[in-house]
């Protein structure tokens, strides 16, 4: 083998072993996917054969050698319908399947395990609801139906796995959402894929797709001690959301346990189904979204909590149905640090601020 | 009967006539202040190469640069800039121009056997416009050029990047302004300037094709120019359209900019299409097979070109039923070309067909943008479009239509013309092989991109897991081929303009009016004004002439 040069040496050895031509399929979404795309590879060849061997056969039968007079032909509006109706009607085929597949990526199953992720720039922080965080890293489970709630903190960026096939924009100021369903453990390629600024092609990662037992173990492993759901908790509390929702009968603000979900009577007239996309805007627009019988006095949160605050805070208040979660309120507005809950004032008509939570607890403990 | 048809020019008689539009007056200025749309043509021409050149430099770059997984060659900004001029340059200094700003202001005033434009001086003013835009891009890439890629999507543009956005904005929008009086002079023109006899209905192929691009020439490009103002007001004074925290929306600088840079592609496209029917036809001594439907699918192109912006924005949350809408509507925009190139191929059934250079760009034109327009319907088709876009799958549809088919087309039509516009021909057999060339570099550099696309590669990266790239070296090595493809034209046509043979008035016998007048054309185009009494397209009219010429001569001879 002397005689092949290096350079070409190694990218023969390349081809040989790593030539990748189709991805992996993964998701369960994805075989369905790769039939109509096989489908549409088929008609599209079936066309390029045609037109190409009409092009041919005429090019033989009716060169100048052969055929020397051109005969003037008007055209035909047989051809022309023909033409016209089944192109179309295969291209309305594709549409329709098409149109079923992006339904399905896009519209959630209600059983669904929520996972957030945040892009920016130029980075990817995934948020599970167990309180795991990880960067530039899903992992997930097969067989479980997941939903990604997604935005970005500052540019546009696209969550995208082959693998998969699916793919879904990261917007600034707004959630989107796609969910899949892993079927086959492994690693698969993370890209971002809408161009983000300098390091755009280094917004990658791994989805590490794990059995249901090796997931409950990653869970375990990375653990921060806190779920979501706790970490909204405690933004809640430090915020001092809690001085104005706090269920009590002259609350300044309208009580939040099952506000998600709901439909709201807008103080504008209207109303409002209570969902993310809702409560993020009610915590950074506030002014915008008035609960009828409330005064607009809630100040804008924009700025002041970053994008993942703003999710813990969302999946504080989805939760917030459950006697569960009230419990849990209770539990770690105590985990505070003591001198906290007792420099609150407790004033009565004076600003409530952290003497809420302790005041509403034995409701919360009573009442059920 | 057809043994009179001669395809190459007889030598014994043909000479350049003395008074041509290129020798009526000299110097620098009488170019620089014509308003002859002639000169004009071939000043933009000249401009549009030489952005070319410098569009295809960038794209070597980015292909280089893409020829390992890591980045080595440059670094992530720099190639985040290359390939953003190499957009920016390529579309809007070189494309959207192209085949109407040279070929169409050559011509149309030729095809429809007027004198010039409606509007000469604006005409002039429109190559200004784009001289001056140009410039100011180049300008911007020399101190430090701009890296927001040729979308300039918010809010990347207006927050997050420290380069030249207003710049190149300003260029842009000069430029639109050039486009905008090229499409309103063509509207016009067809309008009003037409010859005695030359109704709707007889125009060549290729003004329909035109009349359909200026249309959206007028309509969309203000809308582009709007988007713009709006980033460089969000940039400088912070207005707030397109920031998510003052209550704007993001996505509404897409739907703008989609709004025009849609139906800029049929901008782009549409003109090239009108450029294969005249050669198709003329190469196979045959009337266009379905004259009325290859025009109505021009204008039909147009309609629902404006209709479909928002296929661009599948996966990005807008609704799924405006979704279902858009590709609904996206599939109807695909009929017209299919029907289009249906149509082409059976011009060429019992035609007498020979296969100089511009019939081969021909064949390459339809090849190409079949496979360009059959993977649009994979991104149209909203299931498929979210695995397939931002990948290299729309890299290559892109180029396999804008590069396969609107270049290929783009030099069949210089090839065809060049004898109409210098007089003289170009040299055949080098040609041929420079056609042959362009086409295999072409489909090695971007028909593995379909497969990247598919793999999920992302557009718009410097830097790529290693399993991608024997196909990204296959792609680089096609480039070079590409390159070889494209400079051979540049050296052999410069060097016909002094050593081509002369051509004569009709060297392919082609029935167009901007034939039987001299090659290069008189600065009035005709000598008397022409009558048109006949279909376009009409072969028999022709032979009939020629034989009536033939008669004439012979008569003096006898005599």
């Amino acid at each position: 083998m002397n005689h092949i040069s290096p350079v070409l040496w190694e990218f023969l050895v390349k081809w040989m072993t790593n030539f990748a031509l189709f991805p992996p399929e993964a998701s369960k979404i994805a075989p369905e996917m790769d039939a109509l795309f096989f489908f549409m590879v088929l008609v599209s060849m079936v066309g390029m054969t045609i037109v190409i061997l009409l092009v041919t056969t005429f090019c033989i039968l009716y060169r100048k050698e052969r055929h020397p007079v051109a005969v003037q032909i008007e055209g035909s509006t047989l051809l022309e319908a023909t033409w016209t109706i089944i192109p179309l009607g295969l291209f309305l085929v594709m549409f329709v399947w098409g149109a079923l597949i992006y339904f399905r990526v896009y519209t959630p199953p209600a059983n669904a395990m929520n996972i957030y992720v945040v892009g920016k720039q130029w980075m990817w922080k995934a948020e599970h609801p167990g309180g795991q965080h990880e960067i530039n890293a899903l992992h997930i489970p097969i067989g479980k139906p997941i939903q990604l709630t997604l935005i970005s903190q500052d540019v546009f960026h696209s969550f995208s796995i082959p693998a998969f096939r699916v793919k879904r924009e990261a917007i600034p100021g707004r959630y989107t959402s796609v969910w899949f369903e892993a079927t086959t453990p492994g690693t698969y390629h993370l890209f971002c894929t809408q161009y983000c600024g300098t390091n755009h092609s280094q917004m990658i990662g791994d989805i590490v797709v794990l059995t249901p037992d090796g997931y409950k173990q990653w869970l375990a492993e990375s653990t921060s001690g806190m779920s979501l759901a706790q970490n909204g908790e405690r933004l809640f509390a430090s915020l001092s959301c809690n001085a104005c929702h706090n269920a009590k009968p002259d609350a300044r603000g309208p009580s939040l346990a099952n506000v998600y979900g709901a439909k709201l009577q807008l103080s504008s007239g209207g109303t409002v189904l209570a969902d993310d996309a809702y409560l993020r805007e009610s915590i950074l627009n506030p002014s915008q979204h008035i609960t009828q019988g409330y005064a607009p006095i809630m100040p804008t949160y924009q700025g002041q909590v970053s994008e993942e605050g703003v999710i813990a805070l969302v999946e504080y208040i989805k939760n917030l149905n459950s006697n569960y979660r009230i419990e849990q309120t209770l539990n770690t507005t105590d985990m505070l640090p003591e001198g906290e809950v007792k420099a609150a004032p407790v004033t009565p008509g004076g600003v409530e601020l952290k003497a809420a939570p302790p005041k509403a607890a034995p409701q919360g403990v009573v009442k059920p | 009967m057809s043994d009179t048809i001669v395809s190459l020019p007889d030598q014994s008689t043909a000479r350049i006539p003395k008074v041509n539009f290129i020798t009526k007056e000299n110097g620098l200025l009488s170019w620089l202040l014509t308003g002859d749309h002639k000169r004009i043509a071939v000043l933009y021409l000249i401009s549009l190469t030489f952005f070319f050149f410098i569009g295809g430099a960038l794209a070597g770059l980015i292909r280089l640069e893409l020829l390992t997984p890591q980045t080595d060659l440059m670094a992530t900004d720099t190639y985040n800039k290359v390939f953003t001029m190499h957009g920016v340059i390529m579309v809007f200094f070189f494309l959207v121009p192209s085949v109407p700003a040279t070929l169409g202001n050559f011509l149309i005033p030729l095809m429809l056997g007027a004198k010039d434009l409606a509007l000469p001086k604006i005409n002039l003013l429109s190559w200004y416009l784009y001289v001056a835009g140009g410039i100011l891009a180049i300008y911007t890439m020399a101190s430090g050029g701009v890296d927001t890629g040729w979308t300039f999507t918010t809010p990347l543009s207006t927050h997050y990047v420290n380069t030249n956005v207003l710049t190149t904005g300003l260029a842009v929008f000069i430029a639109g302004f050039s486009s905008i009086f090229t499409g309103l002079n063509f509207i016009v023109t067809i309008h009003k300037m037409r010859c005695p006899g030359m109704t709707w209905f007889r125009m060549p192929l290729f003004v329909w094709a035109h009349y359909a691009a200026s249309i959206l020439m007028v309509l969309g490009t203000p809308v582009v120019a709007i988007a713009i103002v709006l980033v460089a007001l969000e940039r400088t004074i912070g207005i707030g359209v397109f920031d998510p925290t003052k209550g704007g929306d993001p996505l509404l600088f897409q739907h703008l900019f989609w709004f025009y840079s849609h139906p800029a592609v049929y901008i782009m496209i549409l003109p090239g299409m009108g450029v294969i029917s005249e050669t198709i036809s003329t190469f196979s001594r045959k009337r266009v097979f379905g004259y009325t439907a290859v025009a109505f699918s021009s204008v039909a192109i147009a309609v629902f070109g404006f209709f479909v912006w928002a296929h661009h924005m599948f996966i990005m949350g807008i609704s799924n039923y405006a979704v279902l809408v858009f590709s609904l509507l996206t599939m109807l925009v695909a009929v017209p070309s299919a029907i289009k190139i249906f149509n082409w191929t059976f011009t060429l059934y019992k035609g007498s067909i020979t296969f100089e250079t511009p019939m081969l760009y021909t064949f390459g034109f339809m090849g190409l943008f079949t496979i360009g327009g059959l993977t649009g319907v994979f991104l149209g088709t909203s299931g498929t479009d979210i695995h397939l876009t931002e990948t290299y799958f729309i890299v290559a549809h892109f180029h396999f239509v804008m590069v396969g088919g609107m270049l290929m087309a783009f030099l069949a039509g210089i090839h065809f013309w060049w004898p109409k516009i210098t007089g003289r021909m170009y040299p055949e057999k080098i040609s041929q092989l420079a056609a042959v060339v362009t086409f295999i570099g072409f489909n090695f550099t971007f028909f593995p991109q379909f497969i990247l696309g598919t793999l999920g590669m992302p557009r718009r990266y410097a830097a790529y897991p290693p399993e991608f790239q024997v196909l990204n070296v296959f792609s680089t090595a096609g480039a070079s081929i590409l390159g070889v493809g494209y400079l051979l034209p540049i050296l052999y046509l410069t060097w016909s303009l002094k050593y081509g043979e002369i051509a004569g008035d009709n060297p392919w016998q082609a029935t167009g009016l901007e034939w039987q007048t001299q090659s290069p054309p008189l600065t009035e185009n005709f000598a008397v004004t022409p009558i048109m009494d006949h279909e376009a397209y009409d072969y028999e009219w022709l032979e009939h002439q020629n034989l009536t010429k033939l008669k004439e001569k012979e008569v003096p001879s006898a005599g």
